[in-house]
């Protein structure tokens, strides 16, 4: 009963939550200087016709509430309006080009996921060592670098020194975009990685400190057993925390490591549509975004209780 | 139980902890940020060349007497450019801080002070903000107010004004049960007064702490956003923009010109971080004492 309750509220949560962005996200329009007309239509010179369709498809004719009921309905059954860039509907561009950007995001969550959590409980398990110090050190370079500086040097020494990697473009066929993805995904996931490693390092240490870690390994329970499942499975909440951060941090990004190395995708989209005026695209792209963050902290809001049952019990471990 | 802890933005982390933990660094990084602050005052005395003129005859060259640190594809001098883009590269950056900052007091003292159901709208408030990343809210801006620093600044210190909003709330909350506080309001003082005359000259130091650690964050965003083209634009030097125009150099194997302001922006974020993470602990330690 009570479980129900919980999850009701979180998704009611949700749901208020993604109401007000979606509201802010629209109203933004409005913060443009000038006429809202004039700023949809802005670098272009629209026929007397074309005015009047934008009119009419914004409902300017109509108040400000029933405008955004209007936008909200058609957002919710799919339609961001039209691209004038692409003569397409918005949803079409962005699904033609978001393929691309999962897989830098998806091989870039495959490298933070593994070299983040193996380094930081790798140096968790060996405090104080060279190792942990040096992975410590390799943690503070890391988050200062930020993706663009990554990018070129990437580029510079990889893919014209070496010729190693392409340098530009996605590629056809999935081994080739894996070989134009790979020197991206790196430069997406420096920081990232840097971040996730000290989590994890430092909720780890947090776990092995405590009792019931010390009387399991006393009582002669297998130490890997004792890791794996007393200390890495407390560990993981911190880290699970984080990834709504993370997922919506690495989307923002695409954009910097997409326009560093040419490649096509929503982040590349995101700046050539704010560089060329196609207001829409760029809305749905934010709205885009800000539901990603909104919907993985609630979903990480209802995994966690699963991975850590003291917190559905009492409200809050510790 | 120490009352300072910096709400940190978890994406670049905290630089500290080893090597970090020394006193030497703090001093190193805050001499940096002093170095900079001065090259920014007195670029254009100090630059050799004037940065937004190009030399066609001399395009991409290497290091030499001539150009300290080369030229990049359209003949402006490196070393010139990176003096004189320091200016916009911490101007931005500041201006971000001391907006957000004074929102982020303002927002966070009337909260933590009146507590209740305003507290929890405003906390409610604030977590929507949060979900809107710095550099994403930048971008919007962008689009609705055209290229340059204004709207971006503008809608960054938005982005940043909740970090430090949190921050104060959570202070003043604490800071409003001393006996100090009731003190004051006991022998009549307005309560107006007795916030924002009393009680917040306290949190000063912390603040400070938090607004050095988001100045590290907003230089780094603002410098992408100029990395993208939306930001500075060109010939006005900035880190962000020289970075986005030796993409070609970089191609054609002379990535210094690239490099340079990179490593520059890398140095200033790390001495931001270090010298802002150092203070909060040192506050730390002083209220833990």
């Amino acid at each position: 009963m009570s479980v129900a309750v919980a999850l009701f509220r979180k998704l009611l949560g949700m749901a208020v939550t993604l109401l007000v962005t979606s509201f802010l996200v629209f109203s933004s329009l409005y913060l443009a200087p000038g006429d809202p007309v004039s700023f949809l239509v802005k670098g272009r010179s629209p026929s007397p016709a074309e005015l009047v369709a934008v009119r009419k498809e914004f409902g300017f004719d109509q108040p400000f509430p029933a405008r955004y009921w209007h936008w909200l309905d058609a957002v919710l059954h799919g339609d961001f309006g039209r691209s004038y860039l692409f003569h397409e509907s918005v949803g079409a561009v962005i699904w033609a080009r978001l393929p691309a950007s999962l897989l830098l995001v998806g091989v870039s969550t495959v490298l933070i996921a593994v070299v983040g959590i193996g380094a930081g409980a790798f140096s968790a398990l060996r405090h104080g060592t060279r190792t942990d110090k040096s992975v410590l050190l390799l943690v503070t370079v890391g988050a200062a670098v930020p993706s663009f500086a990554a990018a070129v040097v990437l580029r510079s020494v990889f893919g014209v020194r070496l010729g190693w990697f392409p340098t530009i473009g996605n590629g056809t066929g999935l081994l080739d975009e894996l070989h134009h993805v790979a020197l991206p995904a790196v430069a997406l996931s420096v920081t990232f990685m840097a971040l996730v490693t000290r989590v994890t390092r430092a909720s780890m240490l947090d776990e092995l400190g405590r009792e019931h870690v010390e009387v399991a390994l006393s009582r002669g329970a297998p130490r890997g057993s004792v890791l794996r499942r007393h200390v890495f499975r407390n560990a993981l909440g911190p880290i699970l925390t984080v990834s709504g951060l993370l997922v919506s941090g690495m989307l923002v990004s695409t954009a910097i490591v997409e326009t560093a190395f040419g490649m096509s995708g929503i982040g590349s989209l995101l700046v050539q549509c704010v560089d060329e005026l196609d207001f829409q695209v760029v809305q749905a792209l934010v709205l885009l975004v800000v539901a990603v963050f909104v919907v993985v902290n609630t979903l990480v809001d209802l995994v966690h209780p699963l991975i850590d049952p003291r917190i559905a019990a009492g409200g809050g471990a510790r | 139980m120490s009352t300072t802890v910096l709400v940190r933005r978890p994406l670049l982390g905290r630089l500290r902890g080893g090597f970090l933990a020394h006193g030497r660094l703090f001093q190193v990084c805050l001499v940096l940020l002093v170095a900079f602050v001065v090259v920014a005052l007195f670029a254009p005395w100090l630059a050799p060349q004037d940065p937004t003129v190009g030399d066609f005859a001399d395009t991409m060259a290497g290091p030499g007497a001539a150009h300290l640190l080369g030229t990049d594809q359209g003949g402006h001098d490196t070393f010139s450019a990176l003096l004189v883009g320091t200016r916009t590269s911490l101007l931005g950056p500041l201006c971000v801080v001391a907006f957000s900052s004074a929102a982020g007091i303002g927002v966070g003292l009337f909260s933590g002070w009146r507590g209740g159901w305003v507290d929890a709208v405003i906390g409610r408030v604030l977590d929507i903000l949060f979900a809107f990343p710095s550099l994403l809210l930048a971008i919007l801006a962008v689009a609705l107010f055209g290229k340059g620093l204004g709207g971006p600044v503008l809608a960054m210190a938005i982005a940043y004004m909740p970090y430090t909003a949190r921050l104060v709330r959570g202070l003043t909350a604490q800071e409003r049960t001393r006996p100090y506080v009731s003190a004051y309001l006991v022998q009549g003082h307005a309560p107006v007064f007795v916030a924002v005359r009393r009680l917040l000259p306290n949190l000063g130091p912390t603040v400070l702490a938090q607004s050095t650690v988001n100045f590290g964050y907003a230089l780094l965003d603002l410098a992408a956003l100029s990395f993208l083209g939306l930001g500075v634009q060109p010939p006005t030097p900035d880190w962000g923009a020289m970075i986005n125009q030796a993409q070609a150099a970089v191609l054609q194997g002379q990535p210094l010109s690239a490099v340079v302001p990179a490593v520059a922006v890398v140095l200033v974020v790390v001495a931001f971080n270090v010298v802002g993470e150092q203070l909060g602990d040192r506050l730390a330690r002083r209220d833990a004492r």
